[in-house]
């Protein structure tokens, strides 16, 4: 069945009310019911909760065949749990599991055994890269995956779409008793956000972590009242690929002369007031925004009320220059970001569910005035995938991509017109992770698209220097430099759905047929 | 020729490297120079070459101007690299090392040799001298009035400042006497004149103030050699808004009072008159670029 | 004209491509590898046969390295590759290589 966007959805996936994609508040005042957990009571006094090693723990757990199991991403590159459990589960036997990821990268690629081994025949994940996404992409996987942004994906466990059987929260600190945080430790990442769902809604709530410290360990991301068991561990993980990874401040005049565009647009919409809120993704060029965001500010002689999202140590620069009043942090991307969460008073640790989740009463991303965001692909309708290659390869994360741009008033892509070969604007995007319908503004090296929707943003821009083009032009200039891309040919084996946040389906990906 | 267009930038790019000239344009300079020379391996002479003539022929450069430094006289590649960028359609070549007149007019005669054998319209590729000795400082206006072709002289300070056995300094009084010289003769001329490069990306506030004085000083711009230094360097160029309304008020008045047959008129409290309009218009056009101005008074 | 001697042109940098050149006795054979492959290489293969054709070049092995390069490199490079094996450095027809 074709959705709003013409993307087809075989009809064996709409089963169970399952629907297609039909506009992005389709879902406005939808009546749903929570799902709650099977809690095992503790009664009994006792001062710790600890057991001695990762097996005993699953053991301990009741893990059985066909379960759901969480995990998060927090530590990033540098996430030791998934790889940890995984073998332990591996070797027990265990089968056809599904995971639940936050994330899932080249620090997880243990999943692929257990993927062609038939252990995990199931992924949900708001990201699928390296040696998993090209797993997945080749169809081992029994199942195809379900691709979910932060926001979908808890909502996903909180209206019951996902069951958590057993919740694996690797942990900076914690205390025997449970209460766990990613502040201090061995492995610190500020925060825990992902995790906040999996730990009220999960049956069974496993801590891992490398640093016990005494009761009680406030303030708690993970509190104890959720938590089985705590195990400790050698290493959570390794601190030096925590930090790093996407994230670099750019000095590349390309992507400088991008992010000064998107600045540029923000100062100009309109909407660029004081007590304004932002949010910027993590890749170079709008990371690289905030760097001109303080000049506009002073023209404009305004302040920034919040960001949020993935906090950066540009951003943390200008909270502590005055320049942003409140910081909402649902990930921690580096090193400053990391030490000034919770320490810094207004610093605060939001759960992906206040951060994104369309079916809660107050996701902040519903409050944002602007969202600055990349692109793999853009098509002229201004749909935006973020999670699968133009040669067909998963190798992206939604992450927050749909909810904040459902969300934000002004929702501004950037992203280079032309990578080495491949355009990124074209025609048709290989498959779509956000509705077009949610962009405003599409940013790129080679002029800027508004969305003619935007008529408000069209007018506001008009006595400007902003290098505006139409999204047809920009179409056009890509293939007049890169030549037009053939289509890729798939085969029928549908590898993905990619969810959009409210449930539907917005997307299906297949397998490629050159992967045979 | 075109002397009106303005070039506060020449951004010069190695054109070995296939990913730095597909499209360079991005950073807006006004005009781009293929370089063939200095910056490419001698063993690399003639892939720089041929990537040169397909870029010009295959890649639309958006309107930015092209032009291409070609290897010096005193090698045996320069023929060669005029070809390609005629046969490529380049609108100028800028020539490295020019010492004499004779220079630019034995150069002039290569490309009237290629227009023809490429079938492209004659005398349409101007040719820009880069002195870069003391004797080429001291044959500036003579190199400068060497040809039709000839649209502007660039000052080039690597070998000059070795040559006068100077140091290279951030305050660059070692090249005061030469940039003045440079200035003259092209003013003298009629043809744009061109500062060197500055080398030191890392250094921005150096950048900043060379541009200033150069600018102050009465050149038509700077050859770059990042794409960091083409936004400030207009930045630099562009004229304030009090500089610009006074342009407007300048020319509005004269335009105004040229039919009534007053010469002398008092505009914004200072005495103008016509002489004045060549350097507003000059003033709105900087401004147009920069788009501070927007009116139709250029 | 016939190829003297084995050639390589080009490298490895993102939006260039390595060619290498070889004269043999059966034909023309190209064997491609490309970071963009999937969306490209037919066209890529179409463009190279294209210029071989306007060179004369007929019996040679060509192999290719291509790291997203544009047509513009794509051609430049298998002509640099082309006048180095025929020892060919000045007087280039230029207008035929378009």
């Amino acid at each position: 069945m074709k959705n709003v966007l013409g993307r087809d959805i075989p009809a064996e996936f709409l089963t169970a009310g399952r629907e297609v994609f039909q506009g992005q508040y389709y879902r406005d005042g939808y009546t749903y019911t929570k799902h709650a957990p099977r809690v095992n009571a503790q009664v009994k006094p006792g001062k710790d909760k600890l057991l001695p090693d990762i097996e005993a723990v699953v053991r301990a757990t009741g893990l059985q065949d066909g379960m759901t199991i969480s995990f998060h991403h927090h530590l990033r590159d540098g996430d030791y749990i998934v790889n940890m459990v995984m073998k332990v589960i591996h070797e027990l036997g265990i089968k056809d599991l599904t995971v639940c990821a936050s994330s899932l990268g080249k620090a997880h690629d243990y999943l692929v055994p257990c993927i062609e081994d038939g252990t995990v025949t199931n992924i949900s994940t708001s990201g699928i890269r390296d040696e998993i996404g090209e797993a997945v992409s080749a169809g081992k996987l029994k199942n195809p995956a379900i691709i979910r942004s932060h926001g979908g994906r808890a909502r996903a466990i909180e209206d019951g779409t996902v069951k958590i059987d057993v919740a694996f929260i690797g942990a900076a600190t914690s205390d025997p008793y449970g209460n766990a945080s990613g502040k201090g430790g061995k492995a610190d990442t500020g925060v825990l956000s992902y995790m906040a769902g999996d730990a009220q809604y999960a049956d069974k709530v496993v801590i891992i972590t490398d640093t016990l410290v005494s009761s009680p360990n406030f303030p708690a991301s993970i509190e104890g009242v959720d938590v089985d068991y705590v195990v400790q561990v050698d290493a959570i993980g390794d601190p030096h690929k925590i930090a790093t990874g996407a994230l670099r401040l750019t000095s590349d005049t390309r992507e400088l002369l991008m992010a000064k565009n998107a600045a540029k647009c923000m100062y100009y919409s309109g909407f660029f007031k004081d007590g304004f809120s932002f949010q910027t993704g993590a890749g170079g060029p709008s990371l690289a925004t905030t760097i001109f965001l303080k000049e506009f500010m002073d023209q404009a002689n305004v302040k920034c009320g919040w960001a949020m999202g993935g906090i950066t140590e540009p951003i943390v620069d200008l909270f502590k220059a005055g320049y942003i009043h409140n910081l909402l942090d649902d990930q921690a991307f580096d090193l400053a970001s990391v030490a000034s969460a919770h320490t810094d008073p207004k610093h605060f640790e939001i759960s992906a569910s206040q951060y994104a989740n369309p079916f809660n009463k107050g996701a902040f991303v519903n409050q944002l005035d602007f969202v600055i965001l990349g692109a793999l692909e853009v098509d002229v309708d201004f749909n935006v995938n973020v999670v699968q290659g133009s040669n067909g390869l998963l190798q992206g994360a939604p992450g927050g991509h749909p909810d904040t741009a459902a969300g934000a008033t002004v929702t501004i892509i950037v992203a280079p017109l032309i990578r080495s070969r491949i355009a990124t604007v074209r025609t048709a995007v290989t498959s779509v992770t956000t509705p077009g319908e949610s962009i405003d503004i599409v940013v790129t090296d080679y002029g800027v698209a508004v969305n003619p929707k935007r008529t408000d943003l069209l007018a506001a821009f008009k006595d400007t220097n902003i290098p505006l083009k139409s999204i047809e032009t920009l179409r056009d200039l890509a293939y007049e430099y890169a030549g037009e891309p053939k289509d890729i040919e798939f085969e029928d084996q549908v590898v993905a759905l990619v969810e959009y946040r409210d449930g539907t389906f917005i997307d299906a990906i297949k397998k490629p047929k050159w992967l045979n | 020729m075109t002397p009106e267009r303005l070039r506060r930038t020449m951004i010069f790019l190695n054109t070995q490297r296939a990913a730095l000239v597909k499209d360079a344009f991005v950073y807006q300079p006004d005009c781009v120079i293929f370089d063939l020379e200095d910056a490419v391996a001698q063993r690399e002479k003639d892939a720089a070459r041929i990537q040169l003539y397909h870029t010009l022929k295959d890649l639309d450069y958006q309107g930015i101007e092209r032009w291409v430094r070609i290897n010096a006289l005193d090698s045996d590649l320069f023929q060669e690299d005029i070809r390609a960028a005629v046969a490529g359609g380049a609108e100028g070549i800028r020539l490295p090392k020019t010492e004499t007149a004779e220079d630019v007019q034995m150069v002039a005669d290569l490309v009237d040799q290629a227009e023809v054998a490429f079938n492209r319209p004659v005398g349409t590729t101007m040719v820009m001298a880069a002195l870069e000795s003391p004797l080429a400082i001291l044959n500036a206006y003579e190199i400068a009035t060497s040809s039709p072709r000839l649209m502007g002289i660039a000052l080039s300070a690597g070998d000059y400042t070795r040559t006068m056995h100077a140091k290279r300094t951030v305050k660059g009084l070692e090249l005061f006497g030469a940039r003045s010289q440079l200035l003259l003769a092209a003013r003298a001329a009629g043809v744009m004149a061109f500062d060197t490069v500055y080398t030191d990306t890392d250094d921005p506030q150096g950048f900043i103030d060379e541009v200033k004085m150069i600018r102050d000083l009465g050149f038509d711009g700077k050859s770059c050699i990042s794409p960091k230094q083409i936004g400030i360097t207009h930045d630099i160029f562009t004229p304030d808004p009090k500089e610009v309304l006074h342009a407007q008020h300048v020319i509005q008045a004269v335009q105004a009072n040229e039919a009534k047959g007053v010469g002398v008129l008092t505009v914004d409290g200072k005495m103008v008159d016509i002489a004045w309009v060549e350097g507003a218009k000059r003033t709105l056009k900087l401004a147009k670029a920069a788009g501070s101005y927007r009116g139709d008074l250029v | 004209m016939q190829l003297k001697h084995k050639a390589i042109a080009g490298t490895l940098e993102s939006s260039d491509a390595q060619i290498i050149l070889a004269p043999n006795d059966g034909g023309l054979h190209i064997d491609l590898t490309s970071s963009v492959y999937e969306q490209y290489g037919t066209q890529i293969k179409q463009l190279l046969q294209q210029v071989c054709h306007r060179l004369n070049i007929e019996n040679a092995n060509i192999r290719v390295v291509d790291k997203g390069a544009l047509d513009c490199t794509l051609k430049a490079r298998l002509e640099t590759a082309y006048f180095r094996a025929i020892d060919q450095k000045v007087d280039i027809n230029w207008e035929a290589l378009s």
